[in-house]
C-alpha cells in the first residue's frame, strides 16, 4: 500500500496557490525526451511482497559475494572479520539514529564516542588531533589538499603515482572548481616515485600527497619526503587506505606527515558494496583551526564534571558560511562508531596481532604466487597487499579466476584502463579471513588459468 | 598620527603612509570573549574592503575588513598566545596588523572619532 498523505483536493489547492494547472507543469524545464511517458516497459505495475523478495533473492544469488568465495580483493576496501558484537552494539537505540545528535544536554554518549574515536584515530596515525570523521577516504584526501592550500596559501599539489586512482579522480573533480593545480602520475612498477615527488616540490607547492602503503602495496620511509616538504614550506599529506597496516608499520605522523587521512572501512565496517564508509582525518595541533569537519572536545560543566561538546565550530559552515574550512560539517557517525568499537575490542595488542597475522598470510600467498611460472612479484615491501605481474592481461585473468569461483584480486587494467605498461598487474590483498583452503584455491586456479 | 574609523568598526592609526589596524572597543564588546585571531601574513596585498583577518569569539567568527588598500607589513603576534588582548585593550595593545597604504586618498571616506562615536550612539 502506498502512503500518500495528500488528497487530490490538497494537490489542486497547492497548484492553485502557485498558479500551476497540473503537476506536469512543474516539470516543463525537463526536456520531453528525458521524461518517462508512461509505465517502465517490462516492469509489472504491482507484485506481492513475497514475490518481490523471491525475485530479488534470485538476482542476488547471481552475485559472487565476498564471504562465499576465496576472496583476495583490496585496493582501498578490505574484508576483515568484524566481531558480531560490533553490529549488535551499533544497532542499540541510543546510537542508531538517522542523524548524529550533537546537542550536549542530550547526547553525551554520542559525543563521548566521537571523542574516543578521535583519540584512537590520532594515536593510530601518530598525530596530535583527529576530527569526528568524514565521508570516506577519498573525500578526506581532497579535504586535506584544500586544507594545505589554506595553511600555506599556495595552490599546487603534487600527488604520488602510488595514490589510489579513485582518490586522484575525486581530487581532480574538486580542483576543477577550486582552481588548485594537481601534478599527477600513474604508478611505476619499477619503484616508487619518491624522487619525482621530492624533485617536484617548489615555492608554489602547497602539499605532497603520498599513499602509505601505496596502491600497489609498497611501503616506504616517508621521513626524507617530510623533510623535503618542510624545507620548502609545503605540507606532507599521507593517505592510509588500510589502517590495520599501522598495527605493524610506523605511523605517518611519526615520520613527519603534517596531515594524515584515510579510509576507516577496514575496521568495523563491512565492504557494503562500496559504502557507506568512514573518512579519517588527523593533523598537528597547530593546524587544528584549518581542519575541516566536526571536532568533539572534552570540557567540564558548571559543577566541574567531565563532559563532551562540539568545539571550534566557528570553522564550520553553519557559522562561517562560504568562508568555512569545508562544506562538510557532518560526519559518518555510525561507521565511526563501528570503527571505534572494533578498535576497542582489539586493543593495541589485538591490533598488533591482527596486523602480524595479515602480513604472515600475505607473505605466504606472495611466495606461492611468485613461484608460478611467468608470475613476478613487484613489491620489495608490503603489508597485506602486493602486486604481481602476470604473463598476460590481468583483467581477463580475474574474470577467468571468477569463473572458477575465486575472486583473485583487482587488476591494474581495471584501475588504469588503457595504460599498457600496467595491464598485466594484479593487486592481491590477503587478510585474516583467507583460509589455507582459500589460498590453495587461488594458487591452483591461477596456475590453471596461466597454463 | 591620526586615527580614523570605519562603519565596520575597525580603527586605523595613520602615520605618513604607514597604518596600524584594529577593531574598536564597541566591536569587541559586541563580539564577546575573543578566542582566536587568524592574522594575515606579512607581504599580503589587500584592497580596501578585503578581509585579511578573522576574529573568532565565543559567539561568532568575524571578518576584519581592511580600511585601506596596501600591503600588510606585520601582524600582532602577541595575539597568538593572548587573543583576549583584543577584549582588554582593543584600541592599543590589541592591534591586529600593520599596513603600508597605497592610496592615502582612501582615508577621506573614513570617520574621525567624533563621527564614529555619533555613529555608534545611533546603533
Amino acid at each position: 500500500m502506498r502512503y500518500l498523505p495528500l488528497t487530490p483536493d490538497d494537490r489542486s489547492a497547492m497548484l492553485g496557490v502557485i498558479g500551476a494547472g497540473a503537476i506536469d507543469d512543474l516539470f516543463v524545464d525537463v526536456p520531453a525526451e528525458a521524461r518517462l511517458p508512461g509505465p517502465v516497459p517490462g516492469l509489472p505495475l504491482r507484485q506481492t511482497e513475497m514475490a518481490v523478495e523471491r525475485h530479488f533473492s534470485a538476482l542476488a544469488r547471481q552475485n559472487k559475494a565476498a564471504s562465499d568465495h576465496p576472496f583476495f580483493l583490496g585496493a582501498g576496501a578490505y574484508k576483515h572479520h568484524v566481531p558480531a558484537s560490533v553490529d549488535h552494539l551499533i544497532q542499540r537505540g541510543e546510537f542508531l539514529t538517522a542523524y548524529t545528535p550533537y546537542q550536549p544536554e542530550i547526547a553525551q554518549g554520542t559525543l563521548q564516542v566521537l571523542f574516543e574515536f578521535q583519540t584512537q584515530v590520532a594515536r593510530l596515525f601518530g598525530c596530535d588531533v583527529a576530527n569526528a570523521s568524514m565521508y570516506d577516504g577519498s573525500t578526506a584526501c581532497w579535504e586535506a589538499i584544500g586544507m594545505a592550500g589554506r595553511v600555506t596559501r599556495r595552490r599546487k599539489a603534487v600527488l604520488s603515482g602510488g595514490l589510489h586512482p579513485h582518490y586522484v579522480s575525486v581530487a581532480k573533480t574538486m580542483a576543477r572548481f577550486t582552481g588548485d593545480t594537481l601534478d599527477t602520475a600513474t604508478p611505476d612498477l619499477g619503484g616508487t616515485d619518491m624522487a619525482r615527488l621530492i624533485g617536484a616540490i617548489d615555492a608554489e607547492t602547497s602539499c605532497v600527497v603520498v599513499q602509505y602503503p601505496d596502491v600497489l602495496g609498497r611501503i616506504e620511509d616517508l621521513a626524507p619526503l617530510a623533510a623535503a616538504c618542510q624545507a620548502a614550506g609545503a605540507l606532507l599529506i599521507a593517505v592510509v587506505t588500510e589502517p590495520v597496516a599501522l598495527g605493524a608499520c610506523r605511523s605517518p605522523g611519526e615520520m613527519g606527515a603534517d596531515i594524515v587521512v584515510g579510509e576507516g572501512q577496514s575496521l568495523g565496517v563491512g565492504l557494503q558494496f562500496g559504502g557507506p564508509y568512514v573518512g579519517l582525518f588527523a593533523t598537528r595541533d597547530k593546524y587544528v583551526r584549518q581542519m575541516p569537519g566536526r571536532l568533539c572536545g572534552e570540557t567540564v560543566d558548571a559543577t566541574g564534571k567531565r563532559g563532551y561538546v562540539l568545539t571550534l565550530s566557528t570553522r564550520e559552515q553553519h557559522i562561517r558560511r562560504e568562508k568555512a574550512t569545508s562544506n562538510i560539517c557532518t560526519n559518518s557517525g555510525l561507521c565511526a562508531l563501528a570503527f571505534s568499537i572494533h578498535m576497542t575490542l582489539l586493543g593495541e595488542r589485538g591490533l598488533r596481532d591482527l596486523a602480524a597475522l595479515n602480513h604472515a598470510r600475505a607473505v605466504q600467498v606472495a611466495d606461492r604466487l611468485a613461484a608460478i611460472p611467468g608470475v613476478g612479484l613487484v613489491n620489495d615491501t608490503f603489508f597485506n597487499e602486493f602486486t604481481v605481474i602476470l604473463p598476460k592481461a590481468a583483467r581477463a585473468v580475474v574474470h577467468e579466476l571468477a569463473a572458477r569461483g575465486v575472486l583473485g584480486g583487482v587488476s591494474l587494467g581495471r584501475l588504469y584502463p588503457g595504460v599498457a605498461a600496467l595491464e598485466n598487474g594484479l593487486v592481491v590483498a590477503v587478510t585474516e579471513v583467507a583460509t589455507d583452503e582459500d589460498i590453495a584455491a587461488l594458487e591452483a586456479a591461477l596456475k590453471e588459468v596461466l597454463a | 598620527m591620526t586615527r580614523y574609523f570605519t562603519q565596520d568598526h575597525e580603527w586605523i592609526d595613520v602615520d605618513g603612509t604607514s597604518g596600524i589596524v584594529g577593531i574598536t572597543d564597541y566591536a569587541q564588546s559586541q563580539l564577546g570573549d575573543i578566542t582566536y585571531v587568524d592574522l594575515p601574513a606579512a607581504g599580503t596585498a589587500v584592497k580596501k574592503g578585503d578581509a585579511p583577518c578573522v576574529v573568532d569569539s565565543v559567539k561568532a567568527a568575524s571578518d576584519v575588513y581592511s580600511p585601506v588598500s596596501g600591503t600588510i607589513t606585520a601582524a600582532n603576534d602577541a595575539l597568538g598566545d593572548a587573543p583576549e588582548l583584543v577584549n582588554t585593550d582593543p584600541e592599543t595593545g590589541g592591534w591586529l596588523f600593520r599596513i603600508d597604504l597605497s592610496d592615502a586618498a582612501e582615508l577621506g571616506g573614513l570617520m574621525d572619532k567624533a563621527a564614529y562615536d555619533a555613529y555608534v550612539a545611533e546603533l
